[in-house]
């Protein structure tokens, strides 16, 4: 596995999407060394800015703050990228399989429009978690985005299919203009969740503020969730379904668009 | 000095039908023949006029309102890199100046008419227009909507339109005069339209959009311009719309004019629900109806942009997608409105304007009178033309196509019934002969001596059956532009103008009423022949 550990900060953000399984598991650690960059408009190499060892194959781990290092994983394919420290924006854009792990925070744009595979970031996250680019239809398309801590704005924005978990708190707007898939909040959201929402399911583990355009359609326990419980619990997040623990409130929206999709605010039992 | 021997020869206009001769080139010429010199072995390659499109939308203030309300669209984009010779550039749906260029030669294609030019955006419309490499380009006027132009015919004083809309087209530097919904948008400018051909435009008295359209029709064929009026009816998209183009036909009696995208008003129904394809009953109609050519506007299946002057569709359009929306008005001329669009086989509605397009090229007996065009990018990007081609030569491939749309849409168009598949000759016809006599340019579209060197040569028999997706070579003006599907030289085109004659004491009519409703200087209006890089004059006669 080559371990790429970051020499110094880049002055201006790097532009490193060839640092991706696909991209390294065929390459010697000198042609890894050659392989292009860019810092603002000027070509460079990662070897520039990464120290690179070990063995080589399609596994690939970043030691160091990349908090300036954008499209890391970008498209990928297969394999896996472990990062010990942080990850700039972009993280595993576009990904369609393999696995992301990260130790620290990653910036915006994590897993934006990806179709597969599986990202897990140990701290926060920001804005635009799975989302759909500016002016794009659809955000991610399949695949799985964990979060242990808090997540910015936008998180699921226009998604349609897959499974977003954010451990902390999410900030405005989680589910904007949603399609399908599904987002579980365990910390909650700050302001308009699930606005413009068509279809899909928003599931709060906390109460949060809705909107005016969703209304209340029953409380219970949904049978589909125990699934995603079973699929989530093994990966550190817990979906409670069981009645003795407490029920879900339905509410269902956004009557804006006017949509069909639903926010599922968890209700312990005896509250 | 050129000479292309052993091809086979596809040249129409001169009743070669693919014979096997040599074609000789000197200064960007067809000639009879040549001494020394450079030669290609053409042998087991076909040898085409290069394409001309009669209607297209490649440049100007709408074209780029598109490219800058979709920047997603260019993430997926052909790049073309930056080298010596050659500008970089982005292809996708709406492909930036440069990249059109390249991608029209590389598909075989030398020359262009921008259907829809505003004159406040003509100056902008003819810099995009230099910037686009080697093909040779023409650029209509739109006329349907100025007001100054529809007082003047609600008035009746249709000498003085005559004058007005002479001076309008020298103005703009434009080929020919085209028509956009007429009375349509000036009415949507106070949010109503003209669906009626018989009824009094709102805001007017007693003009009518069938009065429009026979008066601009006469006042283009009184000024004798080299191509006639190009029209895009009433009711553009809606289902039923069939009933106001045949209406729409009757009104140009005793007139030349060109329809454009008729499959766009090809439709019967009286709702989506019913909407179904009236494309037999048009050509039926138009085959009778010898004054008229059009192009077919078909679509295919995938992205696509819907940019027109026709404000009032893209407003329902964009109720019924939901898709981003942009409407534009343009003063006293006209206005535009995009929306982009996707173009889907499980869609009932796209299933039949799919077969529409199709069932009007394949309908229309005579190819002379129906050109091959997407009404790019409304109707798919003009480098999908092999597919379309395609679609029209191989009846299998057809059916094969139709097995994919929904059944209940089988039953709303008489497509699955025709076994009609084009020549290569009459490919030939409706990509190049046709569109190039219809424009009225005679140097275009043939292979005769005297003509312009334009050519493409095609191997007959790809594997993919896109014959004309890569074309061995592209020849302009006598250069090899295009080998093996690479640019290999970038060349400038001409920009062909026509000057009909006017009294120059319109200037004196028109100057006070600039000043009144205008926000420009009547002094600045006016494109300045200089401006031009190349220009073409094409005199009136």
């Amino acid at each position: 596995m080559p371990i790429l550990t970051l020499k110094e900060q880049p002055p201006v953000p790097l532009e490193a999407e060839s640092l991706s399984p696909d991209v390294v598991a065929a390459l010697t650690l000198d042609a890894i060394r050659a392989l292009p960059v860019h810092l603002g408009k000027s070509r460079r190499s990662v070897g520039d800015f990464f120290e690179v060892a070990g063995p080589h194959g399609d596994e690939l781990e970043i030691r160091g703050d990349a908090a300036k290092v954008k499209w890391i994983g970008r498209g990928m394919t297969r394999g896996r990228i472990t990062l010990l420290g942080n990850a700039g924006m972009h993280l595993g854009s576009c990904m369609k399989g393999g696995s992301i792990e990260v130790s620290g925070n990653v910036s915006d744009w994590l897993g934006a429009e990806m179709s597969g595979g599986r990202i897990r970031v140990g701290g926060n996250a920001g804005g635009q978690v799975g989302a759909a680019y500016r002016g794009s239809l659809t955000g991610m398309t399949g695949g799985t985005i964990l979060i242990g801590g808090s997540a910015g704005l936008e998180v699921g924005m226009r998604m349609r299919r897959g499974i977003i978990a954010v451990a902390g708190q999410a900030r405005d707007f989680a589910g904007l203009e949603m399609k399908g898939g599904t987002i579980l909040l365990r910390g909650g959201a700050e302001l308009r969740t699930g606005a413009w929402i068509s279809r899909g399911t928003i599931i709060s583990l906390k109460p949060i503020p809705l909107l005016p355009t969703f209304s209340y359609a029953c409380t219970y326990n949904p049978t589909f969730l125990r699934l995603y419980a079973r699929h989530l619990s093994p990966l550190g997040f817990v979906i409670p379904h069981d009645e003795k623990d407490g029920a879900y409130e339905r509410y269902a929206g956004d009557a804006a668009v006017p949509g069909r999709g639903e926010i599922l605010v968890w209700k312990p039992a005896g509250s | 000095m050129l000479k292309i021997t052993g091809g086979t020869v596809h040249d129409p206009a001169n009743g070669v039908l693919g014979v096997v001769k040599d074609i000789c080139i000197a200064d960007g010429r067809i000639v009879s023949g040549v001494d020394g010199g450079r030669s290609i072995d053409a042998t087991g390659l076909v040898v085409f006029p290069g394409g001309v499109d009669v209607h297209t939308h490649v440049a100007g203030a709408a074209m780029n309102f598109a490219r800058g309300v979709t920047p997603e669209n260019y993430r997926r984009a052909v790049r073309f890199i930056h080298a010596p010779d050659r500008r970089a550039g982005l292809g996708g749906i709406t492909p930036t100046t440069f990249a059109t260029g390249y991608m029209y030669a590389g598909m075989g294609w030398t020359t262009v008419n921008e259907a829809a030019v505003p004159i406040l955006s003509a100056r902008h419309t003819h810099e995009e227009l230099h910037d686009i490499p080697i093909l040779d380009k023409s650029s209509l006027v739109l006329m349907a909507n100025n007001e100054i132009v529809l007082d003047l015919l609600e008035a009746g004083e249709v000498e003085r339109a005559r004058d007005v809309v002479a001076w309008l087209i020298w103005a703009a530097k434009a080929y020919g005069v085209k028509a956009v919904n007429p009375g349509g948008i000036v009415a949507w400018k106070s949010g109503k339209n003209a669906s009626t051909l018989s009824a009094p435009i709102p805001g007017y008295g007693h003009l009518t959009p069938a009065r429009i359209i026979s008066g601009l029709a006469g006042i283009v064929d009184d000024l004798k311009m080299p191509h006639p009026l190009h029209l895009h009816g009433n009711n553009l998209g809606m289902p039923g719309n069939a009933q106001t183009t045949l209406e729409t036909m009757k009104v140009l009696e005793g007139h030349r004019a060109h329809l454009a995208h008729l499959q766009f008003h090809a439709y019967g129904g009286d709702g989506w629900g019913t909407m179904r394809s009236e494309a037999k009953a048009l050509a039926e109609a138009f085959n009778a109806r010898k004054n008229l050519t059009a192009d077919a506007g078909a679509i295919l299946f995938g992205d696509a942009m819907t940019v027109t002057a026709d404000g009032p569709w893209e407003h329902v359009l964009h109720g019924l997608t939901g898709r981003k929306w942009s409407n534009v008005d343009v003063e006293n001329e006209t206005g535009c409105g995009i929306v982009p669009y996707t173009y889907k086989e499980r869609s009932l509605v796209n299933a039949v304007q799919w077969a529409a397009g199709l069932e009007l090229l394949l309908l229309i007996d005579d190819p002379w009178r129906i050109f091959l065009t997407t009404d790019h990018p409304n109707g798919g990007g003009f480098w999908r033309y092999p597919e379309l081609v395609r679609l029209l030569r191989d009846a299998d491939h057809r059916r094969e196509c139709l097995k994919k749309i929904p059944p209940k849409a089988r039953g709303r168009m008489v497509l699955p019934d025709l076994d009609r598949q084009y020549t290569l000759s009459e490919i030939a016809i409706i990509t190049s002969a046709g569109p190039a006599r219809a424009l009225g340019l005679s140097r275009k579209g043939h292979l005769g001596v005297g003509a312009d060197a334009d050519l493409a040569l095609y191997e007959e028999k790809p594997s993919n059956g896109l014959m004309f997706e890569y074309p061995r070579y592209v020849i302009k003006g006598g250069e090899i532009v295009v080998e093996d599907g690479e640019i290999r030289a970038v060349t400038h085109g001409r920009e062909f103008i026509a000057r009909p004659a006017f009294d120059d004491r319109i200037e004196a009519y028109l100057r006070p009423l600039f000043e009144k409703v205008y926000t420009m200087s009547f002094d600045n209006y006016a494109v300045e022949v200089e401006r031009l890089g190349q220009p073409d004059i094409h005199p009136c006669a």
